[in-house]
């Protein structure tokens, strides 16, 4: 059995557009379940509650909470801070993908996202 | 060495040569069919290179026609067009512009990134006039090749067509600084786009128009109940 199979992701996004974009990509992982969360805050209550997570997806820009802010959060949290994150944006400059990493991402990713890209990083991410 | 062993020997050395050259012959044959192989195999790369991209536009816009026509509230449309245009398209400074079929006037009914370019939320102009008004006249895309984009000029214009009739245009004024241009797949994206993003609008119209007429005659009613 592969490690991406019956993994469990969190999707953080504000647009169901890209929830549901995103959720489809994930669709070729074997039984993959796919928790969604609208900002940074609804994500955070759902990884502290009783939802187990293997990989994060998130945005930056959203309401609330934003991606980068829940992405320190989830670092400096000892029960939460090995889960691997990727970070999906549509800030695409070199220093939004370094301030990323810095705060603590396994992987960035700029929109428009093309699906055979993201499948590779979360395989390679999940392989570890 | 007497002459039968001499026989012997030549005998051998020759077939020994033939095998040789057989051997030889047989490699050159090898070699050009792995050079064949390694032809296909690039093929076949590019080929799969190619599908990936088609398949992932194919689920961009999937997920772009369900969530389009997901609701009939006009201005949750106008929301998720935007949202795919940002997020699918790859576009930064963008504007959907509608006609108004009274005035044949081409109006801004959205935009975002106009920080960027200023005065696309306030663009107008009449039908035929200017690139955006001839999109809008012939029902042609334009997409600009050649010098810098301008409030007159976009990067693209694609008409928001219901067969032969235009309703409006998508504006596309700026890309995301990671995307650098269209691709080939984003043109027949873009295109298929613009026909559910019109039939989404035009529905949600519609709707809002039937609701709108639904309410007056519900009040007229209302009123005669009343006073009867």
């Amino acid at each position: 059995m592969m490690k991406t199979d019956n993994a469990r992701f969190l999707v953080v996004e504000d647009s169901p557009t890209m929830r549901q974009l995103i959720a489809f990509s994930l669709r070729r992982f074997p039984n993959a379940k796919i928790i969604e969360a609208v900002d940074g805050l609804d994500a955070l209550r759902k990884l502290t509650g009783s939802e187990k997570v293997d990989l994060i997806l998130t945005d930056i820009n959203m309401p609330v909470m934003d991606g980068l802010k829940l992405v320190s959060m989830v670092r400096g949290n000892a029960d939460l801070k090995d889960i691997p994150i990727i970070i999906i944006t549509t800030e695409g400059a070199e220093e939004d993908r370094e301030r990323g990493l810095a705060l603590g991402a396994n992987a960035y990713i700029a929109k428009p996202i093309q699906s055979s890209h993201l499948i590779k990083t979360i395989s390679e991410l999940l392989a570890v | 060495m007497n002459d039968e062993s001499r026989e012997k020997f030549l005998e051998l050395f020759n077939k020994s040569k033939e095998f040789t050259e057989e051997v030889l012959r047989d490699n050159e044959r090898l070699r050009q069919r792995l050079g064949m192989l390694e032809e296909a195999n690039k093929d076949y790369a590019a080929r799969y290179t190619e599908i990936e991209e088609q398949n992932n536009s194919l689920a961009s816009l999937y997920v772009a026609s369900y969530q389009l026509h997901s609701t009939l509230d006009f201005r949750e449309v106008i929301h998720i067009v935007l949202e795919i245009l940002l997020n699918l398209v790859g576009a930064k400074s963008f504007a959907i512009l509608l006609l108004d079929e009274n005035t044949n006037e081409l109006r801004s009914v959205a935009c975002d990134g106009e920080d960027l370019v200023p005065g696309i939320e306030n663009i107008s102009t009449q039908l035929g006039e200017g690139i955006l008004g001839e999109v809008a006249r012939s029902g042609e895309s334009f997409y600009l090749h050649d010098g810098k984009p301008s409030l007159d000029r976009p990067l693209a214009a694609v008409p928001l067509k219901i067969k032969d009739q235009v309703i409006g245009v998508i504006a596309i004024y700026k890309l995301l600084v990671q995307k650098h241009a269209f691709t080939a797949v984003d043109y027949e994206l873009f295109a298929l786009l613009a026909a559910h993003a019109a039939t989404a609008i035009f529905s949600a119209k519609l709707f809002a128009e039937s609701e709108r007429k639904l309410n007056t005659i519900q009040s007229f009613l209302d009123l005669l109940t009343t006073t009867s």
